[in-house]
């Protein structure tokens, strides 16, 4: 009983930040009806980013006399990563995607996995190719509950990725351009017509799920406890197969499909095979677009002829 | 008549299909040989995508593990007959052509039933979508393999000999098969079934509304694109020690992506192009170190933005030597939803 | 107008990329053309890109350093040693490519390579057939050198290296049982995990169950959460140093408390760098003891510190140790013939190298002692020694 609930806890803190992520690429496909394959690696590099800001700020000077690194740089470090990715996905944006927006569906996506293995084969030149261990931006502690194990980088995981997410909710509900981003995503043309200026707001759209995926890969980074350049790649496929499952375009939809990839992966991972982990993501990606292509909280779009 | 005229063709093909081998081993040293018959793996892997993805404007990204199947199906079959085979027949070149060739057509079968098995499915999706679940496939077959204990698993099938697979493949059956295959997609793309699949491609419902049978004629044409890359994998197999999952990653998808997109997306003369691209511009690049991959992403960049049709768009080779406006319209395939 | 701008922008991509090709080469590596006749070429064929980069790029430090040296010592037979370098990208179709590519175009004398079994299957064939000598530094699987006569090996095969953890475990540390937790995208890590396992089942021992990760994976609670449930003694992981001080750090923080042991896969200082505290306590067995090395292996690690600005990896070290024998070896040839090279590196008899004493048995694999060590305090230190 114990080892599963230690499962359940450790897929759903993976699974927090697979919502994450999932965010990322469900508001880009929302709207641009674009599969951003480079999510995966911008996600990559605000975890480095976070690695070397922390680096920069001394972490490695408090890690040697054993004291906490102090809560208000851990936060400056998370603020860094995230303006940082934010930056990158608007760059990618304007460079790679903007020139291709009116080209067949195809085209983009090809670029996006141009700019994918761009990313990652840059990242191996620029950031080595060897593991990192993740500086300890926050010091660990074990609380041992019914015999199962917690720390606290799980439950600032959960508290973080809850914030954010809760964060984007009343953003997506509450601002304009929040309320430009539904409408976008809604029917784009008739969003231009409406005197909204499209390239601003997909230009925010970019900058928000990128700066949520640079915050998960902080978080990944404190969990996972080391980092590589290759580390975006099929994190992000998994990411993007939970916004399909949750319903491409549905933020809650992102969040409830990140949970359930995350706590499949760790149930498949402990009581079938370790080796199976990454193919039964693929498996639920198979069945959930052969029985409900809308996802869980989809609406079925009727294309009529 | 015509059935001896052709007889008479075919023949002399392969003869200076021979004739071409002699000279090309004498005259090139074996780096340059190899690079030769990747290029040609390359065509076929590429002319063979080509017919879903740019025929029938069916993208699949998840192409390297029909070539898996075909390689370890080829490689397994192979190593099986060739006692029988020899037994029956004693050693000897035309014993080694009997079982190479039988084992070509085995890899070729499974690649092409698991293609079905694939297309099936997923065929029903459209654009992004039929991509995603392709790649989904083509991953979970490579996983599939790398726990196969009975195929080495993660090392590779090396078969049964210390010094590995048989090395069949040479220039003669790769060039052999590579004209056999190119004549048969050419003459299926230009046949009735083709323009059926090209109207599958400029739009799918008004083909159906002309009692186009769409889903039966995709899954044909993703089977018939799955065997081929089958037979590719073959080859592969058997030019190398062993066949190992890890040769079938996601890159290897890309990779043959890449050359129908160079050439051009939907024109079987852009496909082979574009093969012969991928296999010797990596080669080439070897002087720029690690900054290949690099490059070599950025090219797929610029492509796509500069000139996203590629090579020669829809146009065959033959369209310009013609010099008639073809038919076909320059746009590059829509993947509506 | 459109048309005219696309073509212009095509033209000028295309020909920078062709400029970018011709171009000369970058004069870090020294690549280059055919050997001029006052140099003996050597070839190493590593992954220098891809998911596997960082091993192919510490073999190569090592490799590099052990020519350098003997360059700055006035070369071998009165001439220089030029090293060629080329990457497989961890693909074995490339990794055939490399070593055709070393022999018809860089002609080289004899090649170094690869680090994983299943790449040097693939380049040793090739090798073999064109009869150029090769040695590979890190490549365990017994295959490898089954090939043919011209492929040698400097580090353990797998059979031996898993019973040594498997007669440590059971002799020296009177465990009874013990788990694994093995690599299988990793044949090295397979080897070793079924050669420990028959040893020790044959020693007496149990293994209570066997899980398994890929390489490249970043999460391991599952896998620790499984075995915390068992009564293992101990667990044995022969993998890579990359994953290793991440599984050590897991099973610390999900409360597994039993040592951890392992194979030379190890080595590095990483390994202290990630796994931290939760390392220590644990076993490995390696090639050298760096607190009771020789002079040489010392000056070695040494040198390459200073060169590199990090110490060795073990693959480091076997790369240097691959490029002395073949070193040693041109010099006993006394000429710059492949098969003479070859015959004097199947004559290697008690080379004292970095690691060990070698000898190059029959079966063309060295006959060298092991050495286990624990980790404490975040070095490792000798334990004990057992020879084949």
């Amino acid at each position: 009983m114990t080892q599963f609930l230690q499962q359940i806890i450790n897929g759903l803190s993976l699974g927090s930040i697979y919502a994450l992520i999932a965010l990322g690429y469900t508001m880009v496909y929302g709207i641009l009806k674009l599969i951003n394959f480079a999510h995966g690696e911008v996600f990559m590099v605000g975890a480095y980013t976070g690695f070397y800001a922390a680096g920069a700020l001394g972490v490695a000077g408090f890690e040697a006399k054993s004291q906490g690194f102090p809560l208000y740089l851990a936060l400056l470090v998370l603020i860094i990563a995230m303006a940082a990715a934010a930056l990158l996905g608007m760059t990618i944006e304007f460079l790679a995607y903007r020139p291709v927006r009116s080209a067949p569906r195809l085209t983009p996506l090809i670029t996006a996995i141009g700019v994918s293995l761009f990313l990652q084969n840059a990242g191996m030149l620029l950031f080595s190719p060897n593991p990192q261990r993740y500086p300890a931006i926050l010091s660990e502690v074990r609380f041992e509950v019914f015999g199962v194990i917690v720390t606290n980088i799980k439950l600032t995981i959960f508290a973080v990725a809850l914030c954010l997410m809760l964060g984007l909710h009343l953003f997506v509900q509450r601002t304009w351009t929040g309320r430009a981003m539904r409408a976008l995503s809604f029917n784009i043309d008739a969003a231009r017509l409406m005197g909204i200026d499209t390239n601003r707001v997909i230009r925010a759209t970019f900058a928000i799920g990128s700066a949520l995926a640079a915050a998960g890969g902080i978080l990944f980074g404190l969990d996972q406890i080391t980092i590589n350049p290759l580390m975006g790649m099929l994190t992000g496929l998994k990411a993007f197969v939970a916004a399909v499952l949750g319903g491409i375009g549905s933020i809650p939809g992102a969040v409830i499909g990140g949970l359930l990839i995350g706590l499949a992966e760790q149930l498949t991972a402990g009581y079938l095979s370790p080796e199976y982990r990454d193919a039964i993501t693929f498996v639920i990606l198979i069945l959930i677009l052969l029985l409900k292509p809308e996802g869980l909280l989809g609406v079925l779009r009727v294309e009529k002829v | 008549m015509r059935a001896a005229i052709r007889l008479a063709i075919a023949a002399a093909v392969l003869l200076a299909i021979y004739g071409l081998m002699l000279g090309v081993e004498a005259g090139f040293t074996e780096y340059v040989q190899r690079i030769i018959l990747l290029a040609g793996i390359n065509v076929i892997l590429a002319v063979g995508l080509n017919l879903i993805n740019g025929t029938t404007g069916q993208f699949s990204i998840g192409h390297a593990g029909f070539m898996a199947v075909g390689a370890y199906g080829a490689a397994f079959v192979g190593v099986k007959l060739a006692g029988p085979v020899h037994g029956l027949l004693g050693p000897g070149a035309f014993a080694d052509a009997l079982v190479f060739n039988l084992a070509l057509l085995a890899g070729a079968l499974f690649a092409g039933v698991t293609g079905l098995i694939v297309g099936m499915p997923s065929l029903r999706l459209r654009g992004d979508y039929l991509a995603v679940v392709t790649l989904g496939f083509g991953e979970i077959i490579r996983i599939l393999f790398n726990n196969a204990s009975f195929l080495g698993s993660a090392t590779g099938y090396f078969g049964d000999d210390p010094s590995g697979l048989p090395a069949y493949t040479n220039f003669f059956w790769v060039f052999a098969w590579v004209t056999l295959i190119v004549a048969l997609i050419h003459n299926l793309t230009f046949s009735q079934t083709g323009r059926s699949l090209t109207a599958i491609r400029e739009d799918e419902i008004a083909a159906e509304a002309m009692a186009t049978p769409s889903t039966r004629l995709k899954v044909t044409a993703f089977a018939i694109s799955a065997a081929t890359a089958g037979i590719a994998g073959g080859l592969f197999a058997h030019m190398q020690a062993g066949v190992r999952p890890e040769d079938f990653r996601f890159e290897k998808s890309i990779d043959m992506i890449v050359m129908i997109i160079v050439g051009g997306l939907g024109s079987i003369s852009g496909a082979i192009l574009g093969g012969i691209f991928v296999a010797v511009s990596l080669e080439l690049m070897r002087d720029l170190q690690q900054y290949r991959l690099v490059l070599y992403a950025l090219l797929l960049i610029l492509i796509m933005i500069v000139r996203p049709e590629g090579l020669l768009g829809t146009r065959e080779l033959h369209h310009f030597l013609r010099r008639k406006k073809s038919a076909t319209t320059p746009a590059p395939p829509t993947g509506r939803a | 107008m459109r048309i005219l701008r696309r073509t212009l922008i095509s033209g000028l991509c295309a020909t920078a990329l062709a400029s970018a090709i011709s171009c000369k080469k970058s004069p870090a590596d020294s690549t280059g053309s055919a050997a001029e006749a006052g140099e003996i070429v050597v070839g190493h064929y590593a992954s220098m890109t891809g998911s596997t980069a960082h091993f192919g790029q510490d073999t190569d430090r090592g490799v590099r350093l052990a020519i350098e040296e003997a360059n700055a010592q006035g070369g071998v037979l009165g001439k220089k040693l030029k090293l060629v370098t080329l990457d497989t990208r961890g693909d074995s179709a490339e990794a055939a490519n490399a070593v055709n590519r070393l022999i018809d175009v860089e002609k080289v004398s004899a090649v170094l390579g690869e680090v994983a079994s299943s790449l040097s299957l693939a380049g040793g064939r090739v090798a073999q057939r064109r009869k150029i000598p090769m040695i590979s530094p890190t490549s365990t699987n017994p295959k490898v050198t089954e090939v043919g006569d011209y492929i040698f090996r400097v580090c353990f095969i797998d059979p031996f290296q898993g019973k040594v953890m498997a007669i440590f475990a059971r002799n020296n540390l009177k465990f009874d049982k013990v788990a694994i937790l093995k690599d299988v995208k990793n044949d090295y890590s397979i080897g070793l995990a079924d050669a420990f396992q028959k040893a020790f089942s044959a020693a007496g021992g149990t293994i209570v169950v066997e899980q398994s990760y890929s390489q490249g994976d970043t999460d391991f609670s599952a896998q620790v959460t499984a075995i915390r449930g068992t009564a293992a003694q101990a667990v044995f992981v022969p993998g890579y140093y990359s994953e290793v001080g991440t599984i050590a750090r897991t099973a610390d923080r999900l409360g597994l408390k039993v040592p951890l042991l392992g194979g030379d896969g190890w080595d590095s200082p990483d390994l202290f760098k990630i796994g931290g505290d939760a390392i220590n306590g644990s076993y490995f067995s390696d090639h050298f003891a760096p607190d009771v090395a020789s002079a040489k292996s010392q000056a070695f690690v040494a040198n390459f510190s200073k060169k590199y600005g990090q110490a060795p990896t073990g693959l480091g070290a076997l790369g240097y140790e691959a490029a002395l024998v073949l070193i040693d070896a041109i010099k006993r040839a006394g000429k710059n013939d492949p098969s003479a090279i070859r015959d004097a590196i199947a004559a290697t008899k008690d080379f004292e190298g970095v690691t060990g004493k070698i000898t190059i048995d029959a079966q063309r694999n060295p006959q060298k002692s092991a050495v286990v060590l624990k980790v404490e305090a975040g070095k490792a230190k000798f334990e004990t020694s057992i020879a084949p």
